[in-house]
């Protein structure tokens, strides 16, 4: 019988040992799989894998930089003077342009004089630019590659622009939603701090018991409703009331995004710091109204002080829960890649544009990789607040020991 | 009762055997996918043992599966690109191409604005944010506030290449994830304007008319304009599949184009072939 114990015991054991084992061993995994993907982006030409630039031998242009395509391809630059070259007009030339310049009888009905016809192309119109794939290409050909430079870290943290589709030099740069992230996070802790730690208060010390019992199950319900339908309200209903309140172009601001996920942070703030301020040992509380404190001079002094750690710990939990929300932010921000100003503007965040953008993507590719880049930033956010949570906890039990 | 418990075995299995052999999948644009799926809806229902597998993910998407071959049909709201052709002459896979309906594209703008007509070049000034207040085409003096898909949809891509000349949107344009959310913000922001597909026009937004021959003459979006060309905004639906599974998609494809087809495709807000 006791050797039976033993071996459910045994058994017990390694069940447990082997499910932590496999959890972390996932975390492990995913984090492993993000970096792989999302440090790609970095060292590699902006172009589209097999893609070149090309221009006629006879252009003196060696070098652009991924500004000056950008320009170039968007109308901005029409001559290449502007770029170091001859007083030229700019032809812009892709892939399927050929269409425009030969039939499809004279390309072949399987495409098997393409090559031929571009390098004929660019003899006939030396003024061209090409964005093409090398392997159409053909033997002696009368142009010379253009390089290009690759992108950098600083240009993917910093840059202002984000254009992840534009042909032929899409634009990496997350600078907006960097700052767009931080402000609506700051935006709906500024709402949900006040707000959760107020209710925690009085549900912990001053409502009966009754209400408690009332008020707890439906603030737990609301971290139970799926973000989905909070967009879904904000986008309807607090949208147009900012929109009439501030007398605003549109609607869909910071302010939106931080009001929706203040009130989606709320239940964690609230339950973790109702939890913390009821460990306070009945004891203390006693000896605090004993010396003839009132109630409220013995929460001010005695209960919030005791609790400071687990409140802070809310207010970390609460900052995870508001920064890597997705669906809700989504729908009601706007999603415009401006740096926000203010909180009365559109802007777009890290969580939103991987939700959006990251279904469409060839699996792979540059703007795939982009995506998981951002995935990096954000997971490094978590991070170091994750970091901080471990590190208010330890100084709270060091201050009370 | 051996020889019984057999029969039961092979009735049991024959349904899904038959089904077994027309049983195929479309896959591609989203703007196709509510269209397919009620085609692919009716059509099994009146062949029973065939059954459609419809998923969406972008025109993208659904041509690089046919490519590596897990989808049979791939739907798109625009044709394939050179080199997409290019990848499918390379890996020797002939395939057809076939238009099933047409869509149009509705620039919206709120029920309150003055405008009711805007050029191609006034609608490029707009979208890439060079024009920026509505008396500037004018309406009142109201900043003008863009609305477009998200950088995913291969409607963003239409309207660029099409509309916009290939140039960038505004970066102040906000990207919205779903085309109602489109309508949804214009039908509450007085300076707003957007661009949906035909089926989604409603009375809370009002469609612009457009010209492209620089203000000689201005259409507006409808089943007609669209059916008749007049109307510039315009693209056609593609199905593309290989001549290789050709016999098996062929009933299916005949049947979208029959006139029970068609009226699907304008039930559905979609405008039909003639």
């Amino acid at each position: 019988m006791k050797k039976f114990r033993k071996i459910i015991e045994k058994f017990i054991e390694a069940v447990l040992f082997s499910s932590s084992t496999i959890t972390s061993l996932t975390v492990i995994l995913i984090i492993i799989f993000l970096f792989k993907e999302g440090i790609g982006l970095f060292k590699s030409s902006p172009l589209e894998k097999n893609y070149v630039i090309e221009v006629s031998k006879k252009n003196p242009v060696k070098e652009l930089n991924a500004t000056q395509l950008k320009a170039i391809f968007n109308q901005d630059i029409t001559n290449w003077s502007l770029v170091g070259g001859n007083n030229d007009s700019i032809i812009l030339f892709t892939t399927s342009n050929i269409t425009d310049y030969y039939s499809e009888e004279e390309l072949g009905s399987n495409l098997e004089h393409l090559n031929e016809k571009m390098g004929e192309f660019i003899i006939q119109h030396p003024n061209a630019i090409m964005y093409i794939s090398s392997k159409s290409l053909p033997v002696g050909f009368g142009g010379h590659n253009v390089k290009v430079k690759d992108i950098s870290v600083n240009d993917f943290i910093f840059g202002k622009q984000w254009y992840p589709t534009s042909e032929p030099i899409p634009s990496y740069g997350i600078w907006p939603m960097i700052i767009g992230t931080l402000m609506v996070t700051l935006g709906a802790l500024l709402i949900a701090i006040p707000l959760g730690i107020s209710t925690a208060i009085f549900m912990a010390e001053v409502a009966h018991i009754r209400i408690r019992n009332v008020l707890k199950p439906v603030i737990e319900l609301l971290s139970g409703i799926p973000s989905v339908v909070f967009g879904f309200f904000g986008l309807i209903i607090i949208v147009p009331m900012i929109q009439q309140t501030f007398h605003l172009v549109v609607g869909e601001t910071v302010l939106a995004g931080s009001i929706i996920l203040g009130i989606m942070a709320l239940p964690t703030i609230i339950t973790i710091t109702e939890d913390a301020l009821r460990t306070t040992p009945q004891s203390l509380k006693e000896a605090s109204l004993a010396l003839g404190a009132t109630r409220w001079q013995t929460l001010v002094r005695v209960v919030i002080p005791y609790s400071k750690s687990g409140i802070s710990t809310a207010i970390i939990l609460g900052i995870g829960r508001a920064i890597g929300e997705t669906m809700a932010v989504l729908m009601v921000t706007g999603n415009a890649s401006n740096i926000p100003h203010s909180f009365l503007v559109p802007t777009r965040t890290i969580p939103a544009t991987i939700a959006a953008e990251l279904g469409e993507v060839s699996y792979g590719g540059l703007h795939f990789k982009a995506l998981f880049a951002l995935g990096i930033v954000l997971f490094l956010f978590t991070i170091i607040i994750n970091l901080t949570v471990e590190f208010v906890k330890n100084s709270g039990k060091r201050s009370r020991a | 009762m051996k020889k019984l418990l057999i029969v039961a075995l092979i009735a049991l299995i024959s349904p899904y055997m038959q089904a077994q052999k027309v049983s195929f999948k479309v896959k591609g644009s989203d703007t196709v996918l509510p269209l397919t799926q009620k085609e692919a809806e009716v059509y099994m229902k009146k062949n029973p043992g065939s059954s459609i597998m419809v998923t969406g993910g972008g025109s993208g998407v659904g041509i690089s599966a046919l490519l590596n071959g897990t989808t049979d049909i791939c739907q798109a709201s625009r044709s394939l690109k050179l080199d997409e052709k290019m990848k499918l002459n390379d890996a020797g896979k002939a395939f057809k191409e076939t238009i099933i309906a047409y869509d149009a594209l509705a620039v919206i703008v709120n029920p309150a604005n003055k405008v009711t007509k805007l050029t191609r070049e006034q609608l490029e000034g707009i979208f890439t944010g060079k024009i920026k207040n509505w008396k500037e085409v004018g309406g009142d003096d109201l900043t003008i506030v863009l609305y477009s898909r998200e950088t995913s949809s291969g409607t963003y891509e239409f309207f660029k290449e099409h509309v916009l000349n290939k140039k960038n949107y505004a970066s102040s344009a906000l990207l919205m994830p779903a085309t109602g959310a489109i309508v949804q913000s214009v039908s509450q922001t007085k300076g707003a304007i957007g661009y949906v597909g035909l089926a989604y026009i409603e009375k809370s937004v009002k469609p612009l008319q457009v010209s492209y021959d620089k203000g000689k003459t201005y259409y507006l979006p409808s089943v007609e304009t669209a059916k008749n060309k007049t109307y510039p905004i315009t693209r056609p639906l593609y199905y593309y599949y290989l001549n290789s599974t050709e016999k098996m998609v062929n009933p299916y494809v005949k049947f979208i184009l029959s006139a029970e087809g068609q009226k699907i495709v304008l039930n559905e807000g979609y405008v039909p072939l003639n």
